[in-house]
């Protein structure tokens, strides 16, 4: 809905704070803009309601130029918050929720109407409409600002780092509710803010911007899970990246890639032989091409007694299994839900590739915990294997 | 003593006349503020809100209120006359100064993320105005008009010079007579209380205006519901 084509603004000086800027951004997005301060996210955000005025190329709003519309019918047509909330402190929160409304026209009745509305979506008292801004709260204040951009139903909503200026507890249950309303209403939200925690949680697609330009657009996953350049890395901070790291994992980074198994055709007691020596209690079943078939536990060869028969005579088929591109943590769950020892993991011919057990798990909690004591960690494997 | 039971005679016998010219004090004074305000106001939002303007003008007021009260009186008077016209000309200039700086103060205090919220929510710049930076520089505004007010009542007394009437007349009385401190007084008394009863209503409406008193008010209001 919102394409920004070539675009720039040079200030007299010729500084470049924002330097050839192409994004799109669809309907319903959630996107925000990041980057350290004066890298023109600020100046990108304003251009669409043309606080400020670009320099060279266009931004089209559903196609058309911006540039070509009336700036005030353009502006009541665009929600506005900012970090300062800016409410006007004459007057009352009904006519600060009212105001675009009553720029536009709308009868009072309308008017009084849809402020009651607003505030029932936020679930606040309808005694807070004909009080003043100075009454509230900082997050109630803001609650209101948010109210006020929404109140004449604006598709497009450009938010100016609008929790900055709250407490942690404020800021995250307002960022929680926003982003429910946000979902609930399907409205395209750009959002400016230097905060990579609440861009992780809030965006659809995160901007990294930075002098001007962008580095980096992607989802929250994308960009954790593979950041363009260092300066993406040390924007996101080494402690996020890694635990993003384990939150990205995949069965197959962590499985044991060499599962004890046996072809369907053998016997019993060959596969006996094969626990014997493996000391395992069962055993994965493939057949000849590999494909994962089945398994079988000794307590299943105990109560057959033929020692001669095949192992597909027997084995379990209805077993789980995983993809070993599946992320680690749906995995995991599926493990401690069913109450599992063990997940054979297949490949997406569904042949073998490795077993993912509970001592794997173990290990990626332990790497979790004592990340980077590696010498540590490679001293323990030796002692299990003497 | 003797001062008191004369003052107590001059009212009793000249009272409709102080009383008339009392009015005459008073409606000069209002006048010359009210003209300033009618010029000031819109020159102080104007300069307000083209800041390059705001050093020339500001330093012309200021200039303009150097002048000594008398001179500024007679010069004035060569080019209006005599009369009460030259009186109300010279309070208007004298009022510019307070009017105009605080209209200027008063606007360029509104706090920039109110007025940049404004903008970017669709108002035009005459709504800006209207509905932002005039009511919330309401009450420095006022309190511009009352400095004015106090000076031009003060200034008005010597209006009587040029033959402009007021209170004034009465204190000149009785600086030409001998023994006139019943009548100096006569004179003195009323301007002082006008002056005083002026700034206390005006410095109530001030208050009145202020948003921080809105908020006051509306919580009284909150608090009987």
């Amino acid at each position: 809905m919102l394409v920004f084509d070539n675009v720039s603004k040079v200030y007299a000086g010729g500084k470049r704070a924002v330097d050839n800027l192409n994004l799109e951004i669809g309907e319903g997005e959630f996107v925000c803009l990041i980057g350290p301060s004066g890298c023109g996210k600020t100046t990108t955000m304003k251009m669409i309601n043309r606080l400020v005025r670009p320099s060279e190329g266009k931004i089209l709003l559903n196609g058309e130029n911006l540039l070509d519309k009336n700036v005030v019918e353009l502006r009541r047509s665009i929600g506005y918050v900012i970090q300062q909330i800016g409410l006007f402190p004459h007057m009352t929160i009904r006519d600060n929720i009212a105001l675009v409304p009553r720029l536009k026209g709308t009868s009072v009745e309308e008017r009084n109407r849809r402020a009651e509305e607003l505030m029932d979506l936020v679930n606040m008292p309808k005694e807070f409409l004909d009080r003043y801004p100075h009454e509230l709260s900082g997050g109630q204040q803001q609650r209101i600002g948010v109210l006020r951009a929404l109140a004449s139903d604006p598709p497009l909503i450009l938010m100016d780092e609008p929790f900055g200026a709250l407490d942690p507890i404020t800021r995250d249950s307002l960022q929680a509710e926003f982003k429910h309303l946000q979902q609930t209403l399907g409205k395209t939200i750009i959002f400016v803010t230097h905060d990579m925690d609440e861009a992780l949680k809030l965006a659809d697609k995160i901007v990294i911007m930075r002098a001007g330009k962008i580095v980096q657009v992607g989802s929250p996953d994308e960009i954790l899970g593979s950041p363009a350049d260092e300066f993406v890395e040390d924007f996101i901070g080494k402690e996020r990246l890694a635990q993003a790291r384990q939150q990205l994992q995949t069965v197959g980074q962590i499985m044991n890639p060499d599962p004890v198994s046996v072809g369907m055709g053998e016997t019993l007691s060959q596969a006996v032989r094969v626990m014997r020596k493996r000391r395992v209690d069962s055993l994965l079943v493939t057949d000849g091409a590999g494909v994962f078939r089945g398994w079988v536990t000794v307590e299943m060869i105990d109560r057959h007694k033929n020692w001669d028969a095949a192992v597909a005579d027997i084995m379990e088929t209805d077993v789980p299994t995983v993809r070993a591109d599946t992320l680690l943590r749906d995995a995991t769950r599926n493990i401690l839900v069913r109450g599992l020892k063990y997940v054979p993991v297949v490949d997406e011919r569904k042949h073998l590739a490795g077993i993912l057990t509970r001592t794997s798990l173990v290990d990626v909690l332990y790497d979790s915990v004592w990340g980077d004591a590696e010498d540590e960690s490679s001293g323990l494997a030796d002692g299990e294997g003497a | 003593m003797e001062t008191i039971q004369e003052l107590w005679n001059y009212y009793q016998l000249n009272g409709s006349y102080v009383m008339e010219q009392f009015f005459r004090h008073f409606l000069m004074s209002a006048y010359g503020v009210l003209f300033a305000a009618v010029v000031g106001i819109p020159t102080g939002i104007l300069i307000a809100r083209y800041g390059k303007l705001s050093g020339w003008v500001l330093t012309a007021a200021n200039l303009i209120q150097t002048i000594p009260a008398l001179a500024m009186l007679a010069v004035l008077m060569l080019a209006m006359g005599l009369g009460a016209n030259t009186v109300v000309m010279s309070l208007f200039l004298y009022s510019l100064l307070p009017i105009i700086r605080n209209t200027y103060t008063g606007i360029r205090s509104v706090d920039s993320s109110i007025l940049e919220a404004g903008r970017a929510m669709g108002m035009t710049g005459s709504q800006r105005l209207f509905m932002v930076e005039l009511p919330l520089s309401l009450s420095v505004i006022m309190a511009g008009l009352r400095t004015a007010l106090i000076i031009a009542i003060g200034v008005a007394t010597i209006g009587a010079f040029i033959g402009g009437g007021g209170l004034g007349s009465i204190i000149i009385r009785g600086t030409n007579v001998t023994d006139g401190a019943a009548i100096i007084l006569a004179g003195a008394i009323p301007t002082a209380l006008m002056a005083v009863v002026a700034d206390v209503v005006m410095g109530w409406i001030e208050k009145a205006l202020s948003p921080a008193n809105q908020k006051r008010a509306a919580k009284a209001g909150t608090a009987n519901t």
